[in-house]
């Protein structure tokens, strides 16, 4: 809780992983949350502008983002494509149906790969109180199918991970 | 995994009540009892969230009949969870620089801010 340091001289960068949640809702939509010490209008920015996405949209360590695409309006659509160092690639594109700056942005979501069938959509809101913003954003898929598929090309990773992240995802919020 | 067991299975953690008594149940086994008491809800409220998990797989009931511990299956939450880890995967990492870079774009307003003599 750091909301008061308005002046930003003793501003303590935020923890090793912020103040990141994600749950689920219902069966097939999750909700992830995150707080960012820059107002909403930067943060809007960051998320919407090819040239400052590309800086940081980037998932684990190894990845870059060579194609960048951003039409936004509504009916305009994006286009990303990763590239990681060992060659593989991974492609996400996806259409904006709702763009309110700077506090929403909805958006579909389908990856190249067969990750999860059909679309997600994505509503992402952006509040700010004291100069800091939190990002809300919910992910619906468009099926259970999608999830299932989700979860089986996980599996073939092991699920021994995900037990250590137990409390923290059933921590009520 | 059957779809309609995973089904069951979100539905069940779709509550809070239900995600709590998850919870406490990763810390050990527990009793009906011991469940009812931090939650301010009758015993027969929570052996009704008690069957739903149960009947999603992500809890069993012990032997002992007097008590009947309740404890976690830990496996078909795990594989729940694990949905929800690949999106903590990649946004984790790119959130954490997301908040580098919005310091560098504040540092950089503040700069333009002085050069235009304010403060």
């Amino acid at each position: 809780m750091a909301g008061d340091e308005r002046q930003g001289t003793k501003m303590s960068p935020a923890k090793p992983g912020g103040d990141f949640k994600i749950s689920p809702h219902g069966d097939r939509e999750i909700v992830m949350t995150r707080s960012f010490n820059a107002p909403r209008q930067m943060v809007f920015d960051a998320m919407t502008k090819p040239e400052l996405i590309q800086r940081w949209l980037l998932g684990p360590d190894g990845w870059t983002m060579p194609i960048c695409e951003v039409d936004l309006r509504v009916g305009g659509s994006y286009r990303y494509v990763w590239r990681h160092s060992d060659g593989k690639e991974m492609g996400v594109r996806g259409t904006f149906r709702e763009i309110v700056p700077p506090g929403k942005i909805v958006h579909t979501e389908r990856f190249d790969q067969p990750w999860y069938p059909g679309e997600a959509i994505i509503t992402a809101i952006l509040t700010e109180t004291a100069g800091r913003t939190t990002l809300r954003s919910t992910i619906q898929l468009s099926s259970t199918e999608g999830r299932d598929g989700m979860l089986k090309s996980g599996m073939e990773r092991g699920v021994a991970r995900s037990y250590d992240r137990l409390e923290e995802i059933l921590a009520t919020n | 995994m059957a779809t309609a067991n995973l089904d069951a299975t979100f539905a069940a953690l779709a509550d809070p009540t239900r995600r709590a008594i998850l919870a406490r149940l990763a810390k050990g086994e527990a009793s009906v009892m011991d469940l009812a008491k931090p939650f301010d809800m009758s015993q027969p409220a929570i052996s009704k969230h008690l069957k739903v998990l149960e009947r999603a797989g992500l809890i069993s009931a012990g032997q002992d009949a007097q008590r009947r511990p309740r404890r976690l299956e830990p496996k078909p939450l795990a594989q729940a969870t694990e949905w929800l880890e690949r999106y903590r995967k990649f946004w984790e990492p790119s959130f954490n620089r997301l908040d580098n870079l919005l310091e560098e774009l504040n540092n950089e307003e503040k700069r333009k801010e002085k050069r235009h003599g304010r403060r």
